[in-house]
């Protein structure tokens, strides 16, 4: 009996000291600051500007070092990248005369950016993809039949040389643990993939 | 009020008007002007600030967009539920069902006939002022049980039965706790309970024995209980029940019961303020009856809305109870303490008919001396978190 009395008054007791415990907890979130992104208008950066540089965006080829060699097109698992790729008869040279990336298929695995041997086709930050018609979804890349690059030892244009550091900076990212780049060896990842 | 209109009469104002006439339209327009100019806007700029601050809680922002601040988030949510379709279900009891919402509003409304804003604000003071308050308060749980049962959907039916249960057995202690206070004043007037308080945290009942203390809680829970709000919200619990009794309505009838829901808040707080708080009470600074009215309508809302914002945070912290504990809080709990309330102020009256005035004061330094431990709580999480702070309310 007395125990069951002290088990009622326990109740009373511990309702009241844990509510009056939780109120502190919420009182001291009420003033704290939110850790809400006020995402498009009312953010201090743009929120591309923050993203990681891994972060896997809208795909984005870039056609000064694209080699045309299909790799990104074989990796597609859902096919969303047609290229088309010919050889000049008189200067022996691959011509892409169409690099067509479908955004509206694209699943954003990051399968294509792996075998990549410069690191032309990548992901971007830019995530903002909405469109009104699946027509306009698909990026074509190749405006007019562009030669393809061709990989030198050490790369002079000074066009062309940022843009192959910052392709090799990102394949380098997709570095296995023990040092080698996955890009080294294309059918071992497609077969693992 | 009828002064006033006979006033008019007497100046000609109405020729050929029975003054029955005249006074029947008076009250009409007077109570379309305190519903349309009071009512409305407070229920309204609830349902904002309580997202705000619910959001806050939660380190959200709220609704920021619409105006500044988000200050008409409240307009364009109650324009957009007015334009709505207002549909009644086939199988539903139509009459009943269309019905239900201007009954609840009609009892929520009531209400305000006897909350006292200042010594001469007052739509009537009755003398019977807080059991009609009680009495008027419960109609609410007519309205809901009628959209419950007209409804014909068995989601609403099990929230309606489950509004009229709580609301039924809640209702005892909620009486109970009221009692020491009409104990210790001898009378049911909402303006001569706050006659008998003054303005300082000392002259007020909350503090005015250890009993009083404690009934002013049992008293807070029970109104949350009977107002529907978190931990009690079961009859509306939309994890279980959809909306409740809400689920088959649309548009502005929708618009009405969340009226009501939010406009109990102040109801529920300006009963609190009154019996406990000292109500409008405020220090004689001025012979200008005006201006005393206007500190005292101020002070008065202030303190009601401080029970508002407390209902909300509430509702931020705890989650809802399951419907056996609602029943075993009710009839365990609170009813036996609400009665050992009731016996030890009856006896507290009889030794000390004026209030024992060094018990007075000790319970106010009690109560101040809460609200400090409780500041320390959270200095001692804030600094656990070691998060940053944000004072401000605006984003």
């Amino acid at each position: 009996m007395a125990n069951r009395f002290a088990t009622y008054l326990g109740n009373i007791v511990g309702t009241v000291t844990t509510v009056f415990e939780g109120l502190t907890v919420t009182c001291s979130h009420f003033i704290r600051r939110p850790s809400t992104v006020q995402y498009p208008d009312r953010t201090d950066l743009r929120v591309q500007d923050t993203l990681p540089f891994r972060y896997r965006g809208i795909l984005e080829v870039d056609l000064e070092i694209c080699t045309g060699c299909l790799a990104c097109e074989r990796a597609c698992p859902i096919d969303c990248i047609v290229i088309d790729a010919t050889k000049d008869k008189q200067t022996k040279q691959m011509v892409l005369t169409r690099f067509d990336i479908d955004i509206a298929k694209c699943m954003y695995c990051g399968l294509c950016s792996e075998p990549c041997p410069t690191g032309s086709i990548h992901h971007t930050p830019e995530f903002e993809g909405a469109d009104f018609s699946l027509e306009s979804m698909i990026r074509r890349y190749v405006k007019e039949p562009v030669a393809a690059y061709k990989p030198k030892k050490v790369e002079t244009d000074a066009v062309v040389a940022p843009i192959l550091e910052r392709g090799m900076r990102y394949l380098e990212e997709f570095a296995t643990a023990d040092g080698a780049p996955a890009s080294a060896e294309p059918d071992e990842t497609e077969s693992a993939a | 009020m009828r002064e006033f209109l006979d006033g008019l009469i007497a100046q000609g104002y109405f020729p050929g008007v029975p003054p029955e006439v005249v006074y029947a339209v008076g009250i009409v327009l007077v109570a379309a002007i305190v519903i349309f100019g009071f009512v409305l806007n407070v229920a309204g700029v609830t349902t904002f600030i309580e997202r705000r601050v619910w959001a806050r809680i939660q380190s959200r922002i709220g609704p920021n967009r619409v105006g500044p601040q988000g200050i008409l988030q409240w307009l364009a949510d109650g324009i957009k539920l007015l334009m709505k379709e207002q549909i009644v279900p086939t199988d539903a009891d139509a009459r009943l069902f269309t019905l239900a919402p201007y009954v609840v509003t009609m009892g929520f409304v009531a209400a305000f006939v006897c909350i006292p804003f200042s010594s001469a604000l007052i739509a009537a003071d009755l003398n019977v002022g807080i059991l009609y308050i009680t009495a008027v308060t419960s109609l609410v749980v007519v309205g809901i049980l009628m959209a419950g049962w007209s409804s014909n959907n068995k989601w609403s039916l099990i929230g309606g039965i489950r509004s009229a249960a709580q609301i039924v057995s809640y209702e005892i202690p909620a009486a109970l706790s009221i009692f020491p206070i009409v104990l210790i004043t001898g009378t049911l007037s909402m303006q001569g309970i706050i006659q008998q308080q003054g303005w300082a945290p000392w002259n007020w009942f909350l503090f005015y024995s250890p009993f009083t203390f404690a009934a002013f809680w049992i008293l807070f829970t029970c109104l949350l209980a009977e107002g529907n709000r978190t931990p009690f919200d079961l009859p509306e619990a939309e994890s279980e029940l959809v909306a409740g009794f809400v689920t088959e309505y649309t548009g502005a009838r929708y618009l009405f019961f969340f009226l009501v829901e939010w406009g109990n808040l102040y109801v529920i707080s300006a009963i609190l303020v009154t019996l406990f708080l000292g109500g409008w009470q405020v220090p004689v600074v001025s012979d200008n009856v005006v201006l005393l009215n206007l500190l005292q309508f101020l002070v008065f809302f202030a303190k009601s809305y401080f029970g508002v914002i407390l209902i909300m945070w509430i509702r931020a912290t705890l989650p809802r109870i399951r419907v056996d504990q609602l029943m075993t809080t009710c009839w365990k709990f609170l009813v036996p303490l609400s009665l050992l309330n009731f016996i030890g102020t009856a006896v507290w009256v009889v030794i000390w008919p004026n209030g024992n005035r060094p018990v007075w004061y000790l319970m106010t330094a009690i109560g101040f001396a809460l609200l400090g431990y409780f500041f320390y709580r959270v200095r001692f999480h804030l600094r656990r978190s070691q998060s940053q702070l944000l004072l401000s309310p605006f984003s």
